[in-house]
């Protein structure tokens, strides 16, 4: 059984791909410099138009986590742990937190991005524990 | 454009049999519910103009309250199906309400129905459940709905020092309600510790912080005040109604321990020119146990961060300061999706008639319904009373 992929589109599929080379790909606002994710066709604070990808830090901070006992199918390997990462940018984002003991978790811990692989064409950002 | 408030009436309420029936379709629920909220307000089907009902997830139809009228053989000028969502159904009353206002139709029901329990294969129900995430950036780390609720809880653990034996202390209370309800589907008194024992699902809600899995419809009959007047049945006003919608998805949240359930109340009692104190109860939505303990803040009944002591200290079961979901709620009365509110709201209507039996509250003329849906997204807040204000 396969992991629930990404749907495609254009914007996901440029996610993705600097997801393959180790990126995690954010917008960036022309107009009034925000950093934005999810991507969009627009700038979610100002609804300028000149968007451009930049690669982020990779560092942030939990926002809240919880420790998924009960998987949601036979793909995924309870207990995991799905986050909320907020980034040193700005933006917030869903993800898992890996290579960690469950308890090991909490809000407000600092993380790193990393990359794991979702199927043979997608690899989406995970992240580690960072202490210090 | 005036206010709503006092100018239109629920003059009729019926619940179906809820809980575990499989002996009829989520359609036949619907349609039975109509029935017999038609009998309750004394109506026959030429007087009903308008008819608003919540799409299915066991039965869908693509044009469902359409569907539903041809059913019945009733022939609406007001006909739409609501988007899903647990948010939904106070919404529809606003827009309900707004069409007798203006005139696009006298009488209206709204009607409600699913066959979660006994219509969905297990596959279905974690295919539905899988759905809910936004589909890139959401589900592939798969997110299950309790997850999603659990990000709520444990960020309101971190910020204001809640426990989970502050959420156990909701299922608690809704429990003891139920228990004087013969219609709920949980009635077995349980404690905190039996919470705090069962199955953790998503740290930190265990299996008593969910919801039921429901099969049941409820239907509604709203007229104008004026009309309201001429039926058997004592009206229930609408005096207050608000709402707010703040994201989608719950990492586009704008907070995750302070909802757009602040908004939805303000306007609400902005409209009906009472405030929580004036409230004899409140039904708030409980697909999990942490959703009340934000809303009973969000909506002002206390300070925000208080909600944990609120529940232990003032009350919210028989008895207590302020008697939350009267009828047992979502965990313990019934939930069967989307029409899960529409209980809530039958629920009022026999508490301000004075006709809810055992659990009959000694003073209900004003009370507070609370409804949301998407993760804490989209909110509404519906204040009714014994009386027009």
């Amino acid at each position: 059984m396969n992991k629930i992929q990404p749907a495609p589109g254009n914007l996901a599929d440029a996610f993705i791909a600097g997801c393959r080379v180790g990126e995690l790909r954010l917008q960036c606002c022309g107009n009034c410099g925000s950093y934005q994710f999810y991507p969009r066709i627009m700038c979610a604070e100002c609804h300028g138009r000149d968007l451009s990808w930049t690669a982020a830090s990779g560092r942030g901070s939990v926002s809240s986590f919880t420790v998924v006992r009960r998987a949601i199918s036979a793909a995924y390997e309870a207990p995991y742990v799905v986050a909320l990462i907020a980034l040193e940018e700005g933006p917030t984002l869903m993800s898992h937190i890996v290579d960690c003991a469950p308890e090991d978790v909490a809000v407000g811990a600092q993380v790193r991005v990393n990359f794991a692989a979702w199927s043979d064409s997608v690899t989406l950002p995970v992240f580690t524990l960072h202490n210090n | 454009m005036d206010s709503l408030r006092g100018k239109v009436a629920i003059v009729g309420a019926a619940d179906t049999r809820v809980g575990i029936v499989p002996d009829a379709t989520a359609t036949e629920l619907c349609v039975e519910s109509i029935l017999l909220a038609l009998a309750d307000a004394g109506l026959d089907k030429t007087q009903v103009d308008g008819l608003v009902t919540c799409n299915s997830m066991s039965q869908p139809m693509l044009y469902h309250a359409e569907a539903i009228a041809e059913y019945l053989q009733i022939f609406p000028r007001y006909c739409f199906a609501a988007g899903a969502g647990g948010g939904t159904t106070f919404s529809v009353l606003h827009h309900a309400a707004s069409a007798i206002a203006t005139g696009m139709a006298e009488t209206i029901v709204i009607a409600m129905a699913d066959s979660l329990r006994s219509g969905l294969t297990r596959d279905q129900a974690m295919l539905m459940q899988s759905a809910t995430g936004h589909p890139q950036y959401e589900q592939p780390y798969g997110p299950t709905v309790p997850a999603y609720y659990a990000l709520i809880a444990q960020a309101h653990m971190a910020r204001y020092g809640t426990t989970p034996e502050h959420f156990a202390a909701v299922a608690v209370a809704c429990r003891a309600h139920a228990a004087r309800n013969p219609a709920a589907q949980m009635r077995d008194l349980i404690s905190v510790d039996d919470v705090l024992a069962s199955r953790m699902i998503a740290d930190p809600l265990h299996l008593l912080d969910c919801s039921l899995v429901s099969d049941g419809g409820a239907a509604i009959v709203l007229t104008s005040a004026e009309r309201a007047r001429d039926f058997s049945q004592a009206p229930v006003y609408l005096l207050g109604i608000g709402e707010g919608h703040s994201h989608e998805h719950i990492s586009q949240a704008r907070s995750l321990t302070t909802s757009a359930a602040v908004e939805s109340g303000q306007r609400a009692y902005a409209m009906a020119g009472l405030g929580p104190r004036d409230m004899d109860f409140a039904q708030l939505y409980d697909c999990f146990t942490p959703t009340v303990l934000v809303e009973l803040e969000d909506l002002g009944f206390c300070a925000k961060g208080e909600g944990g002591d609120f529940i232990t200290s003032a009350g919210i079961g028989p008895g207590g300061a302020l008697p939350v979901n009267t009828h047992g709620g979502l965990l313990s009365h019934c939930h069967p999706g989307n029409p899960g509110s529409m209980f809530a709201l039958t629920e009022s209507v026999w508490q301000l008639r004075g006709t809810a039996r055992d659990r009959q509250l000694a003073k209900a003329a004003v009370g507070l319904l609370h409804a949301q849906g998407g993760i804490m997204s989209s909110h509404s807040t519906l204040i009714l009373g014994r009386e027009a204000g």
